[in-house]
């Protein structure tokens, strides 16, 4: 036995103690602080921005927001009803199409796409390019196609389609990604047991795929929600209550953009409040996004 | 050339038949001359080393790999004399009287009560679904284990479950075959034995295929075993497989013809 108990005195001679200045542990805390920092460096501007909305926002806070038009510039008091209205309005009208074509899109990507056709190849690269447009890109897109003078001219419409384009690409692509999640043998399982191709995308693939579909689209309504540049152009703004599809319409983002800059305290005022309201609508969506998340099969 | 007609004609019913199958992925040849006979009512059990072909032919049985874009059959297959592969032939159709289990158990992710009642609602089945899924699980023989629990998830059961509930999927939309590809795989050595029972069980109302790396499970279970081997081919750098022999299954395991045959079922490779 003598080698054995010789092994172990070598193992002995060496120290399992830590030894918090060896370089290598020296390395490792250094690392870990500036990850620390860096982590704090990225969340002072969310926290700072919140605060910010917060502080401002809530003064105005109260049930004339909620029910109230805008006062006429300079007037005080007042709400912005309209506008809130009018950003869930543009914004169901932009998931009404935007969903439908998107999911579908999205199916054919997935499941019907064949391995050798180089056609799906182009789509998903045409559909990273649409999300790499400038917003501002789709608002004069819109305006070009369904504002200009001797088109329709501004509306609800025009506002849910521009948001509608921007919205596609994140769909599609989440849609897309969830789809191919779903493991194979499912599909097999139940074309195995006589189901056609559209009976298993829609009755076992799709259905599986839906908690994560859903956080996609609630991604996309809430960075919809926030858009701005793309309304100018199309939905402009309205002083008035909600009259219709076809005609202007208010919204919070467009009116923040409108009273912030006007030289009236009662219009800023209104324009933080918007931005608060705003700033919970996008808050809110995200937590269900997570919830649709949490139930995820695969 | 090897005789793969089980000796004697006691074979009555032939269900599935492959004449002269060679199968391709794109250029590659994966299988060639396969000639085989599937008899009705009984245990059919596919073995040999990996890479030989079992699995891909058992899958031309029911057109699954029409899903693989490059995969092309040369032959015929028929089953019960009708070209399986015929311009006219749907293979949805064909998956409905052909059934087929994978090893690795893929219950939907539904409920218990769904996963049966899929297939028979895909298929436009009017009549009692309540008493179709009971029966099939029943004739799983995993009723007893899961009544109580019908609207829970499938994926709350246990694997030797989730097998035997894919089983009971399978069996609900009455196929005539059921193709078995390695199913006891992914199980323990108990729910191993279940499913083995179980299909002991089922074949006196179906025709079972079973492709299996355990030779005593095809002694256990098969009445016929056909070995399929593997062969390289020269320049292509790759393996062609070929039906090696097919007999029955005391035939195959004590007195095979082929000196491969031997080698593989008493251990010698593979």
């Amino acid at each position: 036995m003598t080698t054995v108990s010789g092994a172990a005195d070598a193992f002995d001679a060496k120290s399992l103690k830590a030894n918090k200045s060896s370089s290598r542990n020296l390395f490792n805390i250094i690392m870990t602080t500036l990850a620390g920092l860096c982590i704090a460096l990225a969340l002072v501007p969310l926290v700072l921005v919140l605060f910010y909305v917060f502080v401002n926002g809530a003064n105005r806070l109260d049930l004339d927001l909620f029910t109230q038009l805008p006062p006429p510039p300079g007037s005080a008091g007042g709400g912005i009803s309209n506008a809130i209205s009018g950003t869930i309005i543009v914004v169901a009208i932009s998931t009404l199409i935007s969903v439908p074509i998107g999911v579908l899109c999205a199916i054919w990507l997935a499941e019907f796409g064949g391995d050798d056709t180089s056609i799906d190849e182009y789509v998903r690269f045409g559909v990273n390019m649409l999300a790499g447009v400038p917003s501002i890109i789709a608002g004069v897109f819109i305006y070009g196609i369904m504002v200009r003078p001797g088109r329709p001219g501004y509306s609800a419409l025009a506002g849910g389609v521009a948001l509608a384009v921007l919205m596609l690409p994140t769909i599609i692509r989440t849609t897309d990604e969830a789809l191919k999640i779903v493991p194979q043998d499912i599909r097999w399982a139940s074309l195995g047991v006589g189901a056609s191709k559209y009976q298993t995308v829609l009755k076992v693939v799709l259905p599986a795929a839906i908690p994560s579909i859903l956080t996609g689209v609630t991604l996309a309504i809430a960075r919809a929600a926030g858009e701005t540049a793309p309304l100018i152009f199309t939905a402009l703004f309205s002083p008035f209550r909600f009259s219709g599809i076809d005609n202007p319409i208010a919204t919070l983002a467009v009116l923040v953009y409108n009273f912030a800059i006007l030289p009236f305290k009662p219009q800023q005022e209104l324009a933080w409040a918007a931005s608060l309201i705003l700033v919970l609508l996008v808050l809110i969506t995200s937590i269900i996004a997570r919830i649709a998340t949490r139930q995820k099969t695969y | 050339m090897v005789d793969t007609m089980p000796m004697n004609g006691t074979m009555t019913d032939v269900v599935l038949r492959a004449k002269d199958c060679d199968i391709y992925y794109g250029a590659y040849k994966a299988v060639r001359d396969v000639s085989i006979d599937i008899p009705k009512n009984k245990i059919t059990a596919f073995i040999g080393p990996s890479g030989c072909g079992k699995s891909t032919v058992l899958r031309c049985f029911n057109r699954l790999n029409d899903l693989i874009e490059s995969f092309r059959l040369k032959g015929q297959m028929t089953y019960h004399g009708q070209d399986l592969y015929a311009s006219d032939v749907d293979p949805v159709e064909v998956r409905r009287r052909i059934g087929m289990l994978f090893q690795k158990p893929n219950p939907f992710p539904k409920t218990i009560y769904d996963n049966i009642a899929y297939g028979p609602r895909i298929k436009g089945f009017k009549g009692d679904l309540d008493e179709l899924v009971e029966t099939s699980l029943r004739r799983a023989v995993l009723w007893d284990e899961v009544k109580d629990k019908l609207q829970e998830s499938g994926f709350s059961l246990s694997g030797g479950q989730q097998q035997r509930l894919c089983i009971a999927r399978t069996i609900a939309v009455e196929p005539e075959v059921v193709l078995m590809d390695e199913p006891c795989a992914a199980l323990d050595p108990i729910s191993t034995l279940k499913i083995e029972e179980l299909m002991k069980e089922l074949v006196q109302n179906y025709t079972i295929i079973i492709v299996t790396h355990n030779m005593q499970q095809a002694t256990r279970v098969a009445d016929y075993t056909a070995f399929y081997n593997a062969q390289v081919v020269e320049g292509a750098g790759g393996k062609v497989g070929y039906l090696a022999e097919f007999n029955h299954t005391e035939t195959i395991f004590s007195d095979p013809e082929q000196e491969s045959t031997r080698d593989y079922v008493t251990g010698r490779f593979g």
